[in-house]
């Protein structure tokens, strides 16, 4: 590296005579008007648009509605009804408590985690996870064996549901739509996972709420997974 | 340590799964000569549809040409480097255009146009010059669709390297009447904490599964006897989970047969014909296309998985597959596809969809525990509790005709010595 020497007088260079005249235009780059081509277009009449970049969800989704307001006590009351029933799946979750988890849903309920937001039937599609309540036990027994090598490590998390909008309601179905967001403890690292649950909740004989359809759409599904997901989230 | 001193015949030194320095050796000599699978024809179906595969320490760009052929790339561009696609996949229209100072490209990687052509009148970096176009791979070629470069000009031609192993792709294809896969848009992706010859020991490592997965293969018998015993029978897929507790003499008795190149198969037949109409449909489908003794051929193979050293594990009867991309020595990305079987029924592609979700996706109850393997396996070489890899069950017992090796135990040991075979002949060429 040249040192410049401290004692040195650090003159600016001169730029020549013309350099005052270059100062004084005012030179402005904009862009033209009108239909004429500019900058790469001008080289290259189609560089944009380019046909759609499939990698960008290009795709156009689905206007996002407010939910339904509560306009009376009663509607108020399912909105906190659904709200209470949405936590506590999470926290059965967080929990450990996998067959009260499991009871959340009714006979022919299905927990379905698809690969993109297009996909609108839960079998026949690949998926993350589709699990009717058979393969939802199957999945408990595993977890739960003492041999279930993967579940040795510090294990741990932590949901968090959030924005919680009733779709529609009747006497015996509520689809509702709600954000979640799950952090993991594995060994000593945290990872991230955010999404959309959509619900769609029977209402039995019994007045309780069960889980028909738990759609989880991840934001993060198709990115790369450091290690998979053991358990539902 | 040199080559010759990390391997021996039954054992291997911790270093060729740990060492830096190996590792970017093998980058070189193995990953970066020999055919590295980029991808199937029907990812990229259209002119100008993409996608970006890393071979080695290379990124490149498999893409499809306006004269229907495929081509690979590297994914660079001539000026100043910047590379010419920026997302994993997608159609970049007639070119490739630099998204810094917008030189742009033919799909085949030649020159289009250069802005401000003056600039570079006199000087070396004139478009006639062939340095001003995009980098190809040395050589492209397919096997029924499925596309592999090697960025070297000399060695093996694509069928001579597969070999036999080509069975993974015959075993996939021949099972549609037509005898043609289709990819399905759908590329689930997983790190492994762990060098990326852990992965292709385990494929086919039979002692492991009854040991590694036995708390899903126990939990899902379970749930497939009670089925049974209610309903008469249970769905192929339970079936899919259960087996992974196998007993040890039924993994023992199965064969693995070894191929020069590192590659191999699992032979076991995976009991995928039970006489429900579907599959009887799909069966005389292919009876009809090929005749009766051929499709009896080609449904009755004894495949479980084929190897393609040192990155592809294929499970073709249910047109899965995987493939690594190696990153660091202790971090390999793997890549995880299937396959729909043109003009097969919806029923079959639904079997096979099972195993893609039970097995192979993000949630698998399977390679949950292997993961955990193979990263435990990572930090315990990485000790200075030993020295040695072994590899000794069954070692002398197997058979060898012609440069294959046949396994009289399903358990032996061959699958890894024979791999090691391969490598050392890569690594000292
Ligand atoms: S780096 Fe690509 S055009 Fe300059
Ligand atoms: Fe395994």
């Amino acid at each position: 590296m040249n040192k410049i020497p401290s004692s040195a007088p650090q003159a600016i260079p001169n730029a020549g005579p013309d350099f005052e005249r270059l100062l004084g235009q005012e030179v402005v780059i904009e862009a033209t008007q009108g239909s004429a081509l500019t900058g790469a277009q001008s080289i290259e009449p189609d560089h944009s648009p380019r046909a759609s970049q499939a990698g960008s969800s290009a795709q156009v989704r689905q206007l996002p509605r407010a939910g339904i307001l509560s306009r009376t006590s009663a509607e108020a009351d399912v909105q906190r009804e659904v709200e209470q029933f949405l936590y506590l799946q999470a926290e059965l979750l967080d929990s450990k408590h996998w067959q009260a988890w499991i009871d959340l849903f009714d006979a022919q309920g299905v927990y379905w985690m698809p690969v993109m937001p297009e996909q609108i039937e839960w079998e026949g599609s690949p998926s993350i996870f589709a699990e009717d309540k058979l393969m939802m036990e199957i999945r408990k027994g595993r977890v739960s064996h003492p041999n279930a090598w993967s579940q040795a490590p510090m294990w741990e998390t932590n949901h968090l549901v959030s924005h919680v909008a009733l779709e529609s309601v009747s006497d015996t179905e509520i689809c509702v739509r709600s954000r979640f967001h799950m952090m993991e403890l594995r060994r000593d690292s945290v990872r991230h996972f955010g999404g959309r649950y959509q619900h769609t909740l029977i209402r039995g004989n019994d007045g309780a709420l069960r889980i028909r359809l738990q759609r989880v759409d991840m934001f993060n599904g198709q990115a790369s997974f450091d290690y998979v997901l053991q358990i539902w989230v | 340590m040199k080559v010759e001193q990390l391997v021996e015949p039954d054992r291997v030194h911790k270093h060729v799964y740990t060492d830096q320095a190996i590792f970017d050796a093998e980058m070189e000599k193995i990953w970066e000569r020999t055919w590295v699978y980029c991808g199937h024809e029907s990812q990229v179906k259209a002119s100008g549809d993409y996608y970006a595969v890393t071979i080695g320490r290379q990124p490149m760009i498999m893409v499809r040409q306006g004269d229907s052929s495929v081509q690979v790339l590297y994914n660079r561009c001539p000026h100043r480097g910047v590379q010419l696609v920026g997302n994993l996949h997608g159609n970049t229209g007639t070119s490739f255009v630099c998204s810094y100072h917008a030189w742009s490209f033919h799909l085949n990687g030649t020159v289009r146009a250069i802005p401000l052509a003056k600039g570079y009148e006199g000087t070396r970096m004139t478009r006639d010059n062939p340095d001003c176009g995009m980098k190809r791979a040395a050589r492209v070629d397919s096997y029924r669709g499925f596309v592999f470069a090697s960025l070297v000009d000399e060695g093996p031609s694509l069928t001579e390297f597969l070999g036999e192993a080509r069975i993974a792709f015959d075993d996939m294809c021949d099972r549609s009447p037509v005898g043609e896969v289709e990819v399905v848009p759908v590329c689930h992706r997983v790190m492994q904490h762990s060098n990326w010859k852990f992965f292709m020991e385990n494929q086919l490592d039979a002692l492991h599964p009854s040991v590694t997965h036995q708390s899903t293969g126990i939990s899902a018998g379970r749930v497939e006897k009670r089925i049974k015993a209610e309903r008469g029978s249970a769905p192929l897929y339970y079936h899919y989970l259960s087996t992974f507790a196998s007993s040890f003499e039924q993994w023992d008795a199965v064969q693995t047969i070894n191929f020069p190149y590192g590659h191999g198969i699992l032979k076991a037949y995976m009991g995928l014909r039970p006489q429900d109409p579907d599959t009887l449909e799909h069966e005389a489908l292919l009876v009809k296309a090929y005749g009766a003794e051929r499709a009896e051929e080609y449904l009755s193979r004894s495949i479980h998985h084929v190897l393609v050293y040192p990155y592809l594990s294929v499970q073709s009867p249910l047109q899965q597959l995987r493939c690594l991309r190696p990153i660091a020595p202790n971090k390999t990305q793997s890549e995880i596809w299937h396959f729909r079987l043109k003009g097969a029924p919806e029923a079959t592609y639904r079997r096979s969809l099972w195993y893609y979700n039970l097995v192979n996706s993000p949630a698998t109850m399977i390679n949950a525990d292997d993961l955990e393997n193979w990263a435990k396996g990572q930090w315990g070489l990485q000790s200075n509790g030993g020295d040695w890899v072994s590899f000794h069950r069954w070692y002398g017992d197997d058979r060898e005709e012609n440069g294959v090796t046949y396994s009289n135990h399903g358990t032996s040991e061959v699958v890894m010595r024979n791999q090691f075979r391969a490598w050392t002949q890569y690594m000292l060429a």
